[in-house]
């Protein structure tokens, strides 16, 4: 029996996005440096009464620009739409476009992608035409035949979560392991961990790996409201995401997609691939607590977090050589909500104990809002573009502190300052906690 | 190093046949079907009118602790499945949890237990959601997007929305269990289950976890998720008064299609020298597992790759994987839904990879006794060939004639010698799965 290497190491040697902000990885990150806000009125369905009526969309995008042929994805759904342009950007930055050496069956796919969009309209008509007022309930054989008039066979199928990994896999021709992974708002991080794990497994070379998602429709953006997650703050709708302000009332809403190339060093190494940036570890967890709140001391964010620096040899107590706190920023969950926040930053002095107030910690999704499932890819990125240029993104809209959150958030200006090491967070309703580690390739 | 061995001690399959592997074996050893007119709404209307639902006494109210009633109130049937499951499961392996046995130290340390679930789609429950749409209708009778947003989202729990995440299988298990180690749910329709107890594997063996409930759940028996079902071309033809029980005929060719049975359930699994150290009854070794993409002509992979290379190519990762010759391989459960297309991508893969030797190995068929049971259908397979190796005998098969190079015919259980069962899948989408599970001696 063959023994199974687990220490091979894995580096990131492509990126794309498709965010509210922009669909190009410079571009954006341009303007998170300049503070810059994605948010706006919802337009994709009439949100004019509901509580939240904005959100960060995605604006004049289109797949055309990014894929070969987009016939073959013309019934995709926006998740998919998202994922083709952001994969495709981080597959041409990985020189892998033409890379006629490249072993296909070597190549796999780990996503964290959300399920796709309701034909909404059409499914409310059927449930209506099918709803019995007396019995109150919907009657199947009524629904069943306006369902058949009104909704669309593909439609449905391009709604399961697993198809945006069918569009990557047919545009670039991957047969290696692929999978799909949806735990709320750390999908993707946890995508981009397990996908290492693969890597370092052996189970595969490269790996496209991220996530994409909307929930900017109807009972998406009811499902959040119901639940009070997200910001009702409707004077201004670039002032409404406040991480770690003392006034933050909830998140924002995005969407889109980030996507990164995985892949084990000596391969890219042996094809003259640039490595720009290392996975250092990966930590996951449950809070095992309750279904709507989070472990009041930040137990399962700290137990992920842990898990991350050890599998990269930190110790989160110790500073480096240089006098500098153990790593350099951590890119935090921070979606604005009350509970969040504070318990964010307690389970991070949990970890760091007196390093914490000196590792700077922002959030972005309070410039491109909260892309739930794709929340985690997105801000990875943000951390590789942290070490490649020494900047730190800000946490806008920071004017009011907390007396309880008392660490450095990055308030509002992007700042210069060195980078070797980032940790990145995402926590999930339902208690899903994962870390991630990134690392300057050296 | 040599990796960690991962083992299976505890099983809580959940079918039509109902709770645990008993029920199921025993029908299943019997030849007994448990395909019927749906149930839980008039199914008329669609094109089958059958299909394989839980039976009536399956009740998680019943089954949950105590303390935990209240939050069944929040779980849409698939999360009824993986809790059900679970609880059954945890309580085969002798583990003590926080769910089973509060007032003692769990078996397993909290933070070395992990969790991974596969999850289908979960569609919303019509009665509940239209009962608020209506409140909602402008003067044509049409949904009103103005007064919904203003009063008639106030009709839905607050907590709606946590009903139909397809991570909330995986939320309550944790909750219930105390499992806080790494926690995954996977999406991958048909493969969902395999995949997730792949990714168990991965855990325990690079020492994340002891170990897992892992597995995975779906019901479709829901309008709108069956309707998907139909649309996506997985329903056979089969009106109310027909014999349901007769109607799937997987690997033979004049087979109408599929009819869908809910279930998954929750295997334990662990890592050997932990569940030996415990004194653990150890069914079977989960001794490999493979995983590929199939390249779909129609992208979306309705009947991906037809040539059965990708799920091929999965098969043998599974068999490298745990050490195992094609010749080793005494049995198959494959998916086996009776849609001839793709029964017939699933035996071109097994006959690349069996190649001649393939029309002596027998096939376990379980869609014409529970139906297609998409995401779940690895879990409960799973637990189908462990039965096997422990038994060593091999359950009847149903309603199948001419099955070409398969040996899938109809036939009476069997006593046989087994050592390594391999259970694999396509999907719609083109994920593949395979897992080899192995007699523990």
């Amino acid at each position: 029996m063959t023994t199974k290497s687990n220490n091979r190491r894995v580096v990131v040697t492509g990126m794309g996005w498709v965010t509210p902000l922009g669909h190009d990885i410079d571009l954006v990150w341009k303007r998170l440096l300049n503070s810059e806000s994605g948010m706006g009125w919802t337009t994709r369905f009439d949100a004019r009464t509901f509580p939240t009526n904005f959100s960060a969309e995605v604006r004049d995008y289109s797949i055309d620009r990014f894929v070969k042929d987009a016939r073959v994805h013309a019934t995709a759904g926006l998740n998919s739409q998202f994922a083709l342009g952001a994969a495709c950007q981080a597959w041409k930055q990985a020189g892998l476009d033409g890379h006629a050496a490249l072993n296909k069956k070597r190549v796999g796919l780990y996503l964290g992608a959300g399920e796709g969009v309701l034909d909404f309209d059409q499914y409310a008509a059927a449930n209506l035409a099918g709803w019995n007022a007396e019995q109150r309930k919907v009657d199947g054989v009524p629904w069943a035949d306006t369902a058949h008039k009104v909704l669309e066979k593909m439609c449905e199928v391009e709604q399961e979560p697993n198809m945006p990994l069918a569009h990557l896999a047919r545009e670039f021709g991957i047969r290696g392991p692929a999978l799909n992974c949806l735990t709320a708002c750390a999908a993707s991080t946890q995508a981009i961990g397990e996908a290492f794990s693969l890597i370092q497994r052996g189970d595969a070379d490269v790996m496209i790996s991220g996530g994409t998602h909307t929930m900017i429709h109807v009972l998406g953006v009811t499902g959040f409201n119901r639940l009070t997650a997200l910001s009702t703050s409707k004077a201004d709708p670039t002032k409404a995401s406040r991480p770690f302000d003392a006034t933050r009332d909830g998140f924002v809403m995005g969407e889109g997609s980030g996507m990164i190339v995985l892949e084990s060093l000596e391969h890219a190494l042996a094809r003259g691939a640039k490595p720009l940036a290392e996975v250092g570890g990966y930590g996951s967890s449950a809070d095992a607590f309750r279904i709507t709140d989070i472990h009041p001391e930040g137990r399962g964010g700290a137990a992920s977090m842990h898990v991350a620096l050890a599998q990269a040899g930190i110790d989160p107590l110790a500073r480096r050589a240089d006098g500098r706190a153990a790593i350099d920023y951590i890119s935090a969950h921070g979606t604005g909500t009350k509970e969040n926040d504070s318990i964010e930053t307690r389970g991070v002095k949990r970890v760091f104990g007196d390093n914490a107030k000196d590792i700077p910690m922002s959030s972005i999704k309070s410039m491109m809002g909260h892309l739930i499932a794709a929340a985690g890819a997105v801000e990875f990125i943000t951390c590789v573009l942290a070490i490649r240029d020494g900047m730190l993104p800000p946490t806008i809209n920071y004017g009011t502190p907390d007396p309880a959150l008392d660490l450095d958030y990055v308030p509002n200006k992007a700042r210069a300052s060195k980078v070797d090491i980032c940790l990145s967070n995402s926590f999930g309703f339902g208690g899903q906690n994962d870390t991630l580690v990134v690392k300057r390739f050296a | 190093m040599s990796r960690r061995r991962v083992v299976i001690t505890g099983l809580g399959p959940v079918s039509a046949h109902g709770l645990g592997i008993e029920p199921l074996w025993q029908a299943l050893c019997e030849g007994r079907s448990a395909l019927a007119p749906i149930r839980t709404f008039d199914a008329r209307g669609f094109r089958a009118a059958s299909g394989g639902e839980l039976p009536d006494a399956f009740d998680v109210k019943d089954l949950v602790p105590k303390s935990y009633r209240k939050a069944t109130k929040v779980m849409a049937r698939d999360i009824e499945i993986a809790v059900g499951g679970a609880l059954h499961a945890v309580t085969d392996a002798g583990l003590k949890t926080r769910g089973t046995d509060p007032d003692n130290p769990p078996t397993i340390a909290p933070d070395r237990f992990g969790c991974h679930i596969g999850a289908g789609l979960i569609a919303a429950d019509l009665d509940e959601l239209t009962a608020a749409l209506a409140t909602s209708r402008d003067a044509n009778g049409k949904f009103d997007p103005a007064h919904w947003g203003q009063q008639g989202m106030q009709e839905l729990t607050p907590l709606w929305l946590l009903k139909y995440l397809p991570n909330m299988l995986a939320c309550h298990v944790t909750i219930i269990h105390d499992c806080q180690g790494p926690s995954n749910t996977i999406t991958c329709n048909e493969a969902s289950s395999g995949l997730s107890l792949a990714e168990s594997q991965r855990v325990i063996e690079r020492g994340a976890a002891d170990a897992c409930l892992s597995g995975g759940a779906d019901s479709k028996i829901n309008p709108m998720a069956y309707l998907r079902q139909e649309l996506a071309g997985r329903l056979a033809l089969c009106t109310v008064d027909e014999d349901a029980t007769k109607k799937v005929k997987p690997f033979d060719p004049s087979s109408p299609g599929a009819l869908v049975g809910e279930g998954g359930g929750i295997l334990v699994l662990e890592a050997e020298e932990t569940a030996k150290a415990r004194g653990a009854r150890i069914h079977a070794a989960l001794s490999g597992t493979g995983a590929s993409q199939s390249w779909c002509d129609d992208t979306v992979g309705l009947v991906p790759d037809a040539s059965g290379e990708s799920l091929a190519d999965a098969i043998e990762a599974a068999l490298r994987d745990a050490g195992v010759k094609p010749a080793e391989v005494d049995a198959i459960v494959p998916y086996g839904c009776g849609v001839p297309a793709i029964d017939s991508l699933e035996a071109n893969a097994l006959a690349r990879v069996f190649g001649d030797a393939l029309s002596a190995k027998p096939i376990v068929t379980l869609s014409p006794s529970i139906g297609a049971t998409v995401a779940g259908f690895g879990t409960i397979a799973v637990s189908v060939a462990v039965k096997c190796l422990t038994e060593q005998r091999l359950p009847a098969r149903l309603n199948s004639a001419s099955t070409g190079r398969l040996a899938a015919a109809a036939a009476p259980s069997e006593a046989r010698a087994l050592r390594h069962i391999l259970v694999c899948t396509p999907s719609l989408g083109g994920q593949n799965s395979a897992v080899v599970v192995s007699r523990f001696a």
